[in-house]
């Protein structure tokens, strides 16, 4: 187990051996305030999803490191998430699209 | 296209700084249109490069991608692609790129040089990337990009000097056309992160007086307080400034009405210019301030980044009643007046909300509504104190507030379990950079608006004006005739016939009279009362209120006052709906499900307040 800072919010992180590295598949929706994690897929929430496809389109690709920045001050609706240098403010239902692997530290 | 002349379209992000950047090459020669059939704006603006060639600049919507479920960015890849109908190809293609936010930007310039036409790529805000320590490798970029790239501080005089030089010169060599296919799709963020781990360093990935400013403004507590503070602040300005100016121009045309009067010979032709002509152009200038003020600061706002912060907190209240986050700035402004209001769901992307929208802006009770509540309340609300604090005149004012909102609520809850498509419609709403607004963005942006309400607007407003006018004083009372002239004109008649409609109401037919030049502009209802009771001297005193206490009862007043907070009027507002939606189909849902909610209110204030007294 080593320390390495997290490119997006500078954090010191704790990660493992990338082998035994652990990781929680969550959704986006799901992630606490301030969390980092890195983008698995975007699933189409049926056929034809235009608003996965914008996901993706926006850069919600595989490998892309995210961070849950704010919240909505009613029911933590809708979500701020930072994604390369850009801020997204996504709803709920949206950001439910996209599966990423939580940073466990 | 003429040997001289060159066809530049100008596409970007949104939040690119495109508008800007246009703003600097074209100066104020810019026209404003709309795209035929859709409320998308068409932007052309004009200037002469240093070899004497004219260039015409057409500034497309701000896109994210060709992958186009909206409107806008269909119409952006038709036009580049020379597909739209009436729009020559552009010789060149400008596409604008945030240099702080390559990241996301890079992908869509990829996707504009798979379209196989000349491109250059304005590297813009390149100050704030250097600010923030972004360095590019320009060389680099465009020898792997293979187009021309050009470094640019849009909001800076000269900040556009080298992309005019290269404009100016030879044409790029257009990149060979590439198929748009779901595989190569996804195969172009891999190209933006090669290009990015090959040509740019990045400190940090966001600007820190961002993540400082964001930790307080999308706050749930400070973040709601800032917002009321702020939202607080633009209405004093508007009621501080804009209100006496537009009594400034009403007072001002009445005076001039009052020289002509001097002037010209005493018949018909004296009244109408005096009346109709000058009391309309009154009323129609009149708004104008009220409308430039409120949109100084929704620019302002919209400029500095704050707008979409005040959508991100709002937009879950919004979403619960049918709307959006972004609905609320346009509902905000429906308070001073719904012209603004309505004209300012351009910012609102997606058309369904939009329309929502538009519908429900009239319900919040503008500012032309206070004559009538105050002369009614003044009139037959007594001054007493409820519960020992709070004085029952305004508790019946706030209370008429109250019933706009909640009614807008209702409509807008309404029209989402009524609307035939339920599909879910995203927020998906970028929170850009703060940045100081520009005087010169910030300036254009108000002319703009203000022309649109002038050019398209006043003529309407203007001839419906006088047609009020006409039916108000024609024909004129017979020789003898005792009481107001009025009675016998048309509108006159047309009140009698209505107040059948209306006695349910509790409206005698002088109430119904006074609602036909009240739907010109509601607080002219005052006036026509003040003629119809035959009342001398200033409308606005005791005279008239204490005339309208001893003809009709309580209960008529309070079914008068729900009227009028759910009616609709003003034609100026529907002239507005009508051109904002293009479609006559919205005036007609507009104006007949106001007309159902006021008669259903007033009908049951009525009966219920009769009950009672």
């Amino acid at each position: 187990m080593w320390l390495a800072t997290c490119t997006e919010c500078e954090k010191r992180i704790q990660c493992e051996p990338f082998l035994f590295r652990s990781v929680t598949t969550v959704r986006l929706s799901d992630l606490p305030k301030g969390a980092c994690a890195v983008v698995e897929r975007v699933e189409d929430a049926h056929a034809n999803d235009l608003i996965a496809q914008r996901l993706r389109d926006l850069g919600f690709v595989a490998g892309e490191r995210v961070r849950l920045v704010a919240r909505g001050p009613v029911g933590a609706d809708p979500l701020l998430i930072q994604i390369g240098s850009t801020r997204f403010a996504l709803r709920r239902a949206e950001a439910a699209r996209v599966t990423v692997q939580e940073d466990v530290a | 296209m003429s040997a001289d002349s060159l066809r530049i379209a100008l596409v970007g992000n949104p939040n690119s700084g495109k508008t800007a950047l246009f703003n600097q090459l074209t100066g104020g020669r810019q026209k404003v249109a709309n795209y035929a059939g859709v409320t998308v704006e068409r932007k052309e603006g004009r200037f002469t490069a240093p070899s004497g060639r004219v260039m015409q600049v057409l500034d497309l919507p701000g896109t994210y991608s060709f992958d186009a479920a909206s409107p806008d960015e269909q119409i952006t890849r038709d036009v580049l692609e020379g597909n739209y109908p009436g729009e020559a190809a552009p010789d060149l293609i400008i596409c604008v790129a945030d240099a702080t936010n390559l990241r996301l930007h890079l992908r869509f310039v990829l996707e504009v040089k798979r379209l196989g036409r000349p491109v250059v790529l304005a590297l813009n805000m390149m100050d704030a990337a250097r600010h923030r320590g972004i360095v590019i490798d320009v060389p680099e970029l465009q020898h792997r990009l293979g187009v021309p790239v050009v470094e640019t501080i849009a909001v800076k005089r000269g900040g556009v000097g080298a992309l005019v030089t290269r404009v100016d010169g030879e044409l790029p060599e257009a990149s060979p056309a590439l198929p748009d296919d779901p595989a190569s799709r996804a195969s172009l963020h891999d190209e933006v992160r090669a290009l990015m781990a090959a040509t740019v360093t990045m400190p940090r990935a966001t600007a820190r007086i961002d993540d400082a400013l964001d930790r307080w403004m999308l706050h749930p507590i400070v973040g709601l307080l800032t917002l009321a503070v702020v939202m607080f602040l633009v209405f004093q300005a508007v009621y501080a400034s804009g209100k006496p100016m537009s009594d400034l121009i009403g007072n001002g045309f009445a005076w001039l009405g009052g020289y002509c009067a001097t002037v010209l010979p005493d018949g018909p032709i004296r009244d109408l210019v005096i009346n109709g002509l000058f009391g309309g152009l009154g009323t129609v200038l009149g708004f104008l301030p009220v409308i430039l003020v409120l949109f100084f600061f929704i620019l302002m706002l919209e400029e500095s980044g704050y707008l979409p912060r005040a959508a991100f907190l709002l937009d879950r209240l919004m979403v619960s009643v049918g709307l959006t986050g972004r609905s609320f700035i346009p509902l905000l402004s429906s308070f001073a007046c719904a012209i603004p209001g309505i004209m300012g769901t351009r910012s609102i992307t997606d058309p369904r909300d939009r329309l929502a929208t538009i519908l429900v802006a009239p319900l919040m009770t503008c500012s032309a509504r206070l004559p009538v509540y105050a002369l009614l309340i003044g009139a037959f609300i007594p001054a007493r104190r409820v519960f020992g604090l709070f004085n029952l005149q305004g508790v019946v004012l706030f209370a008429l507030y109250v019933a706009g909102i909640v009614g807008a609520m209702a409509v807008g809850w309404v029209i989402k379990r009524i609307r035939r498509d339920k599909s879910e419609h995203a927020l998906l709403m970028e929170l850009p950079s703060y940045r100081l607004p520009r005087v010169r963005d910030v300036a254009i942006g108000l002319w703009e608006r203000g022309t649109v309400f002038l050019k398209r607007l006043t003529g309407v407003i203007l001839a419906l004006t006088v047609l009020m006018w006409c039916i108000s004083t024609f024909p004129k009372p017979p020789a003898g005739a005792i009481g107001p002239a009025i009675n016998y004109s048309f509108a006159g008649y047309l009140g009698r016939f209505l107040q059948h409609i209306f006695a349910p109401l509790g409206f005698n037919w002088q109430i119904t009279l006074s609602l036909i030049p009240a739907f010109a502009a509601r607080e002219t209802a005052v006036a026509t009362l003040a003629t119809v009771y035959a009342v001398s001297g200033d409308a606005q005193n005791g005279g008239l209120a204490h005339a309208l206490a001893g003809n009709f009862p309580l209960a008529t007043a309070l079914s008068l006052l729900v009227w009028f907070a759910f009616a609709p009027q003003c034609m100026s507002t529907l002239a507005v709906i009508r051109r904002e939606t293009n479609s006559w189909r919205n005036v007609v849902i507009s104006f007949s499900y106001m007309f159902a909610v006021a008669y259903a209110a007033s009908f049951i204030t009525f009966q219920v307040a009769r009950l009672f007294s």
